[in-house]
């Protein structure tokens, strides 16, 4: 039985449609990020799953029971808000307490609780402070806490970090990570930092327009973007998309026309394809990170340059270098350096790991090449 | 400045002469920007009140301004005055009946009108509507309404028996029926007060409310009343100086009758002034008049914070 289940979930503001029947299986222990741009429908999302928003369509049920009707109260949900949504004039005890005293729990388990999640949490100090005398980072765990006491079935989390400075967050997403092993609760958590996404997450529900682009562990939708839109979305630097144009099929797998004219024989199988770049008229896009691209001499044998430009710009990232190509099109990729960095205005060649080229049709959806190792890819996230 | 040795001295001097640009050194000219305010304020605010305290310790003759110092003998009458006492006691007895229901009727208001959309506004806009008319208007308005038998309320409360109250000549009632024609007359302004406060609650918090399974109630007196405290005090407060100070309308509704039963004591010192034309009597009332005022604000004040230091 799944923790929590989205059937067909429909939501609109007057005519306007926010989210389109949507459907979703979460199951008991799952960590389950929503990840999308602003207004993709995202928040929308939880918080009608949390009964703050109503549904206009469709049914939500949690641990088997349809709660659509239910209140927020009654829902066996936390929900950890953005901007913390303390009690001001509480106690940081009382804040944990006050959810508990509701529902007529035991004054000695309610202290029993709160002793346990500030054993966790790292809290027992502040205790008897007030949400005014805590830094961002203490109110932060306070709201996580007043979750963990009501040991509830599905915890929600309204993109919990974003109030946070760049350190605090790294630190608390690795907090986060803990609770969730050490609770094995169901998790849901709604982000528009794709990071947190791919460190959190044991599946990605990336969002877009009101409806689900692809549900996928973190590993699946970096390596195997379903369309697109996620395949842009996903990956800091971005996924280059190169224009091209369907030339033919050579050994089953498409034949594309790149900006300076050569051919490239991908290892996308033709047959996938098939009709649907007609629809098109033969236009597709070339997808590769920038990592599984690499400079080579411009008259390089082995490997032999698919791509070639003159270098626009270098970046030092730290662990790494990007170098911007600009193409035949006028068009400008990133390519991953490895070795010496090239000087600006200089011709090179980029030479591609042809098994990490998705193309992407009209219509935005993806086709890739040969089968994937998930096993790399963690490394690589983690980084 | 001789206590302070001279290396704590050359060390608070230190920073004014390392980075000077002038800005942070206070200069004997900078006094020109507060002068304006502080002009204004004493010559219309302090120098009144010290003139008034001064006339009351005088026998003052408003008609031929003749005048002479009596020391406290104004006060002294004062306290042997009955009707001093009645008029005080009718003041006092209008700030208690009124007061509360201003609070209480104005949060009520804007708990209720603290909503989006149309009916909500235009709700909001009525009830402050009233405060935009004036005291003539107002007390006009409301002498035809209560009228005894033939007013619009007399009229409604008739199938009551209560056709023939009359709201503005009984002795006990008189004041009563003006304390709630003034809530009536000026209740927009608080409840504007607690409109402002109410939205100051961020959303979230109310929503946290009702994960965390509270009833409205609950709501109400753990998350929203809470945050509302400061607001209770400044409407009570506003209130208590305001209400202290009522007299218009009671002129124009009762003119202090029946049997004074209504009589203020802004009243009083009007008349003491303006008509008796013992100017020193009247002053000495007003000095009482704003030392009860004081006190009560003070204590008010002394409440609200006891308050928060208990929680």
């Amino acid at each position: 039985m799944s923790a929590l289940k989205l059937d067909k979930v429909g939501k609109r503001y007057g005519a306007v449609k926010v989210i389109e029947q949507l459907s979703l299986d979460i199951a008991a222990g799952e960590f389950v990020v929503f990840l999308g741009p602003s207004g993709c429908g995202k928040t929308s999302l939880l918080r009608m799953i949390a009964g703050l928003e109503s549904v206009t369509a469709g049914r939500v049920l949690i641990g088997g029971q349809d709660v659509t009707a239910l209140p927020p109260g009654q829902r066996q949900l936390a929900m950890v808000f953005q901007h913390y949504a303390l009690y001001p004039h509480m106690t940081v005890r009382a804040n944990l307490a006050f959810g508990l005293r509701n529902v007529g729990v035991p004054a000695d388990e309610i202290a029993r609780r709160i002793d346990e999640a500030a054993r966790m949490l790292e809290l027992a100090p502040l205790l008897d402070r007030r949400p005014e005398q805590l830094s961002g980072g203490q109110r932060q765990r306070v709201a996580i806490g007043r979750a963990v006491v009501k040991e509830p079935a599905v915890f929600l989390f309204d993109e919990p970090l974003s109030n946070l400075d760049a350190a605090l967050r790294g630190r608390t997403r690795v907090e986060l990570a803990r609770l969730h092993q050490r609770l094995g609760a169901t998790m849901v958590f709604v982000t528009h930092d794709q990071l947190e996404a791919m460190t959190l997450a044991t599946r990605i529900v990336v969002m877009n327009g009101g409806a689900i682009e692809q549900i996928g562990t973190p590993a699946e939708v970096y390596r195997r973007p379903a369309t697109r839109f996620v395949a842009g979305f996903i990956g800091t630097p971005a996924m280059n998309f190169v224009e091209v144009a369907r030339t033919g099929d050579a050994a089953g797998q498409a034949v594309v026309m790149l900006p300076g004219g050569e051919r490239l024989v991908t290892r996308v199988p033709a047959a996938a394809l098939g009709e649907s770049t007609s629809l098109g008229g033969g236009r597709l896009s070339l997808g590769v990170r920038p990592e599984n691209l690499r400079l080579v001499g411009a008259h390089e044998l082995s490997p032999a340059p698919a791509l070639h430009g003159r270098v626009d710009l270098v970046e030092f990232l730290g662990e790494r270098t990007i170098a911007h190509v600009r193409l035949a099109d006028d068009s400008v990729i990133g390519v991953t350096v490895q070795g010496a960095s090239p000087v600006r205005g200089e011709r090179v060649g980029v030479a591609m790991d042809l098994d990490q080229a998705h193309l992407f049709d009209a219509q935005g959806r993806a086709f890739h090449a040969g089968p994937v190792d998930a096993a790399g890819l963690t490394e690589r996230v983690a980084a | 400045m001789s206590a302070l040795s001279p290396t704590l001295d050359a060390a608070m001097a230190a920073p004014a002469r390392g980075v000077d640009t002038g800005l942070r050194r206070s200069r004997p000219a900078h006094a020109l920007f507060v002068l304006p305010f502080v002009g204004l304020y004493a010559a219309l605010v302090l120098w009144p009140l010290l003139q008034g305290f001064w006339i009351s310790l005088h026998e003052h003759d408003l008609l031929s301004d003749e005048h002479h110092f009596i020391g406290l003998e104004n006060f002294a009458n004062l306290i042997d005055d009955e009707f001093f006492a009645q008029v005080l006691w009718n003041t006092l007895r209008f700030v208690m009946i009124s007061v509360p229901v201003f609070v209480v009727v104005s949060l009520a208001l804007a708990l209720a009108l603290n909503r989006p959309g149309r009916l909500g506004a235009l709700l909001r806009g009525t009830f402050f509507a009233a405060s935009v008319l004036s005291v003539t208007i107002v007390t006009l308005v409301w002498r035809l309404a209560l009228m005894p038998e033939r007013g619009l309320v007399s009229q409604l409360l008739a199938p009551l028996g209560l056709g023939e109250v009359g709201w503005l000549t009984s002795e006990r009632l008189a004041l009563p029926t003006v304390a709630l024609v003034t809530v009536w007359w000026i209740i927009g302004l608080p409840m504007m007060l607690f409109l402002a406060a109410l939205q100051q609650i961020p959303a979230d918090v109310h929503e946290a409310a009702a994960l965390d399974n509270a009833s409205r109630w609950r709501t109400f007196t753990a998350v929203t009343l809470p945050a509302l405290a400061r607001t209770v005090a400044l409407v009570a407060v506003i209130e208590l100086i305001r209400e202290c100070q009522v007299f218009p309308q009671i002129m124009l509704l009762t003119n202090g009758g029946p049997n004074n039963s209504s009589r203020p004591l802004a009243q009083f010192i009007y008349e003491q002034a303006f008509v008796q034309l013992s100017l020193g009597y009247a002053t000495a009332a007003s000095q009482v008049l704003f030392a009860i005022m004081l006190v009560g604000v003070s204590l008010q004040l002394w409440l609200e914070r006891e308050r928060k230091e208990r929680a």
